[in-house]
């Protein structure tokens, strides 16, 4: 009830916003809507979209729950991208779709790669990973642009991308089922790697300690818990996730490598991990929220030049406000007129 | 003056234009964390700061009511930061989150609206705009071996930010140190019920610092837009404000350190453009995709052999209920 | 009481938190120039009118009398506008800053500190009382032994013209002689007017230093007296409304050694030598206690003993078995066990579920573990069984652990540990902040665990149950053992002096 009420709240402001634009807000809402859910096409993209903050959400929560900010997605999933495209297209033409498991495997392994460095960082010498997961970013930042640029960037061509990877080795599209979109077999995936991060969460010993670690590191130790160890499970883990970003942008919709192609979806994962409450299945319906704004709004911009794509930037940002942060900002209100006894 | 000292005083020169507004976040960021409140919103905070000193200053044609208009909205931002982790004692850091993400959506829609342009403001003319200042002497003193053109080139000519950097330094120190408020805000972001058993209110003192850390933030960002830029663009501020915060964290909380990070980072940034193509002992030429990673690079190899857990303010990101 | 005016008086104060009545109808009064005992046992609500007066909660109903005239006390401030101030339990300073830095404290007398430093500095110079308790203005609060740390916080009360003092529990944290001379103060105090309330639950206190004394149990006032009329046996049967109730101990009948330390030294961050050659043997089938007040080695002792501190020289075994270079959970494996000094830090965690924190420790038994996941049914039932025999209330395992009372969480940690069956306990004020009731019941329990054969290291700051449990005890002073005593020839007096460094008499 109240998590409803914070939603509208923040689709109210939203509205006022586009009418500040001289907007029709109730038009852009309905731009929204259709944009987003109208048709088959428009879902698969909505859900498509989803996927990627299914696994950036998660590549935040994991480490969340052992005390860690994990800030790295961004570059957990480019380097993802890089291990994967380079099995894609060595291997690719000799093992064709044989290889799919294989580059799959790779873009976790690359994203994982990419964590367990400041993880090991902050278990050996105490690093802050907030400032080394920032500065990976960068790093992988700068590296990507240096390989797609002058090492694997297609002969004779000046846009800043791969050579396309064969045919054989792209993730099956689930397009058939829904209408012409870059869905693909990744989403289940993501579905299920979120029913996994579950039940390693709350029902296995592994993802005990990861949580105790997280939840008072003293009496974890003083368990005979090895607090490092469930850091550098957990951010190695959420690295893994990161990287599997890859499959869905590279292998299931671009099929090739592009410059910058995480897009800022490992940033947004923070804002869906946030909004989830970090917990699996609260990510699952972030993303699904965020999936749409970002499909929606690119109906939206279409149907109404003046109102641009910013828009649900902004409407994502009120969400995260309104249902993060300012959650109980209703809830005593709401009592009162459900005539509960309101609570010190 | 050889080509190689010429080319140090550009660089040095850079770098203290490039660490004015991490300085400048920084210790808002410092006042915000020493109360005891995570701040990870100096990035929103210096964006909507870059737009709305941009936008004033486009619409009235004066540097001066930018200036107001961009630390009015970043201690704006600052206030509602405070108002969801002071009052609802909500999550600070979806808090910081939420405030970057708003700021960034807002800033270009505003701007669309108004100017017509895509996501920015027109560009502003030299007089909405803050120019560099000359100090007294620059020129008669250039002949003198030295010192002279490292007055010229590295201490004069600087924006007027620029030095308001270097002296907000000194006189966060000194009102951390020396104030009334400066020694209740140290004790509130480490021992809350100490405050409150003082009699002093605990949400008060956070509610100064946050709008200490407001105007800071306003200060940096109009920086960005209507001294160093003319104008603003989306995302102009590219994740300096996630660089402030790893300075502060760097420096341990202490406006001097901190100020030392943020230079770290600027001469680094600062250097690597002048390495790109230059063929380095050793390895060469770098590739300038490469050279720009050596600032952030440099930082991981300092963290690592940093060994030491940093002192953070022992009350923060704790909410605090009043009372037992 | 007759004759001299009550400088505090309150009437009918009731306060209630939820189900639990923590104040109801509370009545007396305290006069002018005396130390007033506030006493009674952990939960007697004995606290919450301590935090009335000083206004961190505000009374439901009642009447509050400072000087004659009624008082609204809402908050500190308005408290110390009467002129009440308050000494905490747990110290109110900021660790990181100055005696005089914390001092000002509100205290400043304007936005630039001068005139506040001034202030500060006269305090000081007219209440340090002569002798080696000068305080050094410019010293950082932790770098300050307790004994001094409570002296700041007195006079950090004093500089803010309080008349009234209230102290929470002053003596939890001090040796016998630096409680000796905490009382000397009280006494000079009130011999210069100022009016003491002295909340404790210690009955040796009270008999010690205060003119008058409350009785408090279960949220009302049970005895109002002068403490000369009294003994402590009378103020003790009111305290619980019963006889006390010693367990049973069976003759010593120790073993063969489980536990075997030999010049054990360690050095902490600062590269101090927090353990100076420590020695000792504990057999199967005893407790060996471990006397002294925090800060004296025993928690590194503990530390060192579970895996928590490395050492730098000496050795520790266990059944024969060099365990310095084990981790702790390779120590646990082994059969040794420990119920932390503070469980909500160590023991526990606040936020889980019982369920969950009957799991911490255990996590890799083969009884709550299959094949990387938990066996939840079973740990749910074994928890069951522990909620049953230790009498843990409510008996609701899903509960948050933060939850349960004080004496709950402790029986669900000892509970937790005891099971195991350990060959080595190592305790750690098992009983602090909790009622008696469940005191008694985790004393029974540890001697249950003797009489099975375990050799159980006790550590504890409060005497009586050192030389209630233990079959030798052992004094550390300054990290080093200064003394062993078997426990029938060990009084107070004889402990005190080893705690406090003075030689061993022969």
């Amino acid at each position: 009830m109240v998590p409803a009420i914070n939603l509208t709240a923040a689709l109210v402001l939203s509205g006022l916003v586009v009418l500040a634009t001289g907007a029709d807000p109730l038009a852009a809402m309905s731009a929204l809507a259709t944009g987003a859910a109208g048709d088959g096409a428009s879902l698969g993209y909505t859900l498509y979209y989803a996927t990627n903050f299914i696994l950036t959400g998660l590549a935040v929560a994991l480490p969340f729950h052992a005390g860690i900010f994990n800030i790295g997605g961004e570059g957990q999933a480019y380097i993802g991208g890089l291990l994967s495209a380079l099995v894609c297209l060595a291997l690719g033409p000799s093992l064709g779709s044989a290889a799919i498991p294989l580059a799959v495997l790779a873009a976790a392994a690359g994203g994982a790669l990419w964590a367990l460095v400041p993880a090991w960082l902050f278990v050996a010498r105490g690093s802050h990973v907030v400032i080394t997961t920032i500065m990976f970013n960068f790093i992988a930042s700068a590296v990507m642009t240096f390989l797609i640029v002058n090492v694997l960037i297609a002969p004779g061509q000046s846009a800043p991308e791969s050579v396309p990877f064969p045919a054989a080795v792209s993730m099956p599209s689930l397009g058939p089922m829904l209408g012409p979109s870059p869905l693909n077999l990744t989403f289940p995936l993501a579905l299920m790697l979120a029913g996994a991060a579950w039940i390693f969460l709350r029902f296995s010993r592994a993802g005990f300690e990861v949580r105790a670690a997280g939840a008072n590191p003293h009496a974890a130790r003083a368990a005979g818990i090895s607090v490092g160890a469930a850091v550098a499970l957990s951010l190695t883990l959420g690295g893994a996730l990161a990287g599997l970003v890859a499959v869905n942008e590279l292998m299931g919709a671009q099929h090739r490598l592009l410059l910058d192609f995480p897009a800022g979806y490992g940033f947004m994962g923070i804002a869906v991990a946030l909004m989830g409450r970090n917990h699996p299945f609260g990510i699952c319906l972030a993303a699904l929220f965020f999936g749409a704004l970002y499909q929606g709004g690119t109906e939206l911009s279409f149907e109404l030049p003046q109102v641009t794509r910013d828009i649900v930037v902004v409407m994502e940002g009120l969400a995260v406000l309104f249902c993060g942060a300012l959650e109980n900002l209703f809830r005593a209100r709401i009592s009162r007129w459900l005539g509960h006894e309101a609570s010190a | 003056m050889s080509d190689a000292g010429a080319e140090l005083l550009s660089v040095l020169a850079a770098m203290l234009r490039l660490a004015t507004p991490l300085v400048l976040a920084a210790l808002g960021g410092l006042f915000c964390e020493r109360s005891g409140i995570i701040d990870i919103g100096l990035e929103g905070k210096m964006l909507g700061s870059a737009f709305a000193a941009a936008a004033a200053a486009a619409l009235t044609g004066s540097a001066w009511v930018g200036l107001v208009g961009g630390i009015g909205v970043a201690t704006l931002l600052a206030l509602l930061h405070a108002f969801a982790a002071v009052t609802q004692r909500g999550d600070q850091v979806i808090t910081g989150m939420a405030l970057n993400i708003l700021v960034a959506g807002l800033a270009p829609v505003l701007a669309t609206s108004w100017f017509h342009l895509d996501g920015m403001t027109p560009a502003l003319p030299p007089t909405a705009r803050f120019e560099a200042l000359t100090l007294p002497g620059a020129a008669a003193f250039s002949g003198v071996p030295l010192l002279g053109p490292a007055y010229l080139r590295v201490i004069s000519g600087h924006n007027g930010f620029v030095y308001g950097a270097i002296l907000a330094v000194a006189l966060v120190a000194l009102v951390l140190h020396r104030t009334r408020f400066g020694l209740r805000l140290r004790a509130v972001g480490d021992h809350p019920q100490a405050i409150e058993t003082a009699g002093i209110s605990v949400a008060w003192l956070r509610y100064r610092a946050l709008l200490m850390t407001g105007v800071l933030c306003g200060l940096a960002g109009a920086y960005l837009s209507i001294a160093a830029g003319a104008g603003f663009t989306r995302s102009m501020t590219a994740g300096r404000g996630y660089l402030a915060l790893a300075a502060l964290i760097f420096g341990r909380w202490r406006p001097l350190p901190t100020a030392l990070a943020c230079l770290l980072f600027a001469v680094a940034d600062a250097a690597q453009t002048r390495l790109q193509g230059v063929a380095l002992p050793l390895v060469g030429v770098v590739p300038v995709e490469l050279v720009s990673a050596i600032p952030y690079a440099l930082t991981v190899l300092l963290l690592a052999g940093f060994v030491g857990s940093s002192r953070a303010p022992r009350a923060l990101g704790i909410p605090y209920a009043r009372g037992r | 009481m007759s004759g001299t005016a009550a400088v505090v008086e309150l009437r009918g104060i009731s306060k209630r938190f939820g189900r639990i009545e923590a104040n109801r109808s509370v009545s007396f009064s305290i006069a002018r120039g005396t130390i007033h005992g506030l006493i009674g046992e952990n939960g007697a609500g004995k606290s919450t009118l301590a935090h009335i007066l000083y206004g961190y909660v505000t009374p439901d109903s009642g009447e509050i009398r400072i000087d004659g005239r009624p008082a609204v006390i809402r908050s500190p401030r308005d408290a110390m506008a009467v002129g009440i101030g308050m000494v905490h339990q747990h110290f109110m300073l900021v660790d990181t800053m100055t005696v005089l830095e914390n001092l000002m404290l509100g205290q400043e007398r304007g936005p630039l500190l001068a005139r506040g430093e001034a202030a500060a500095r006269a305090t000081l110079g007219s209440f340090s009382s002569a002798k080696d308790s000068r305080i050094d203005p410019d010293a950082v609060v932790e770098t300050l032994p307790v004994g001094l740390k409570q002296r700041v916080e007195i006079l950090k009360a004093l500089h803010r013209g309080a008349e009234i003092l209230i102290l929470d529990e002053p003596t939890a944290v001090l040796t016998p002689i630096e409680a000796a001379a905490l009382f000397e103060e009280l006494r000079a105090l009130s011999r210069s007017g100022k009016t003491i309330l002295l909340v404790t639950h210690k009955l040796k206190e009270v008999m010690a230093v205060t003119d008058a004394v409350t009785v408090m149990r279960h949220g009302e006032v049970v005895g109002e007296l002068e403490t000369r009329s009294t003994t402590p046996a009378a103020l003790a049967a009111l305290m619980i409304g019963r006889a006390p109730r010693p367990p049973s101990k069976a003759p010593a009948a120790p073993g063969a050694p489980v536990l075997e330390v030999t010049g054990l030294s360690a050095v902490d961050a600062q590269g101090i030598r927090c353990l100076d050659d420590v020695s000792l043997v504990v057999r199967a089938g005893e407790i060996v206690g471990i006397a002294g007040i925090a800060g004296n080695g025993q928690s590194e002792l503990i530390e060192a003993l579970v895996g928590l501190r490395p050492v730098r020289s000496g050795t520790m075994r266990l059944d024969g078995e060099d365990i310095a270079l084990l981790g702790i959970g390779a120590r646990r494996r082994r059969g040794l066990g420990h119920i932390a000094e503070d469980r909500l830090d160590l023991g526990a965690i606040a936020g889980f579920s019982a369920t969950e924190n009957a799991l911490l420790g255990r996590q890799e038994g083969a009884d709550f573990t299959r094949r990387g996941l938990l066996r939840e049914a079973a740990i749910r039932k074994t928890l069951e069984g522990w909620m049953q025999a230790y009498d843990i209330r409510p008996a609701e395992p899903e509960r948050s652990f933060s939850q349960f009372s004080g004496g709950n969480q402790q029986k669900l940690v000892v509970a937790r540990e005891l099971e195991r069956r350990p060959k080595l306990l190592v305790v750690g004020q098992p009983t602090r902040g909790i009622d008696i009731g469940a005191a008694e019941l985790i004393h029974a329990r540890l001697l249950a665990l003797r009489e099975l054969g375990a050799a159980i290291l006790l550590i504890s700051a409060d005497l009586d149950e050192v030389r209630l449990l233990s079959d030798r005890i052992l004094v550390m002073c300054d990290g080093r053992i200064a003394g062993e005593v078997p426990a029938e020839a060990a009084d107070e007096s004889r402990l005190g002096l080893l705690m406090a460094g003075a030689a061993e008499a022969a």
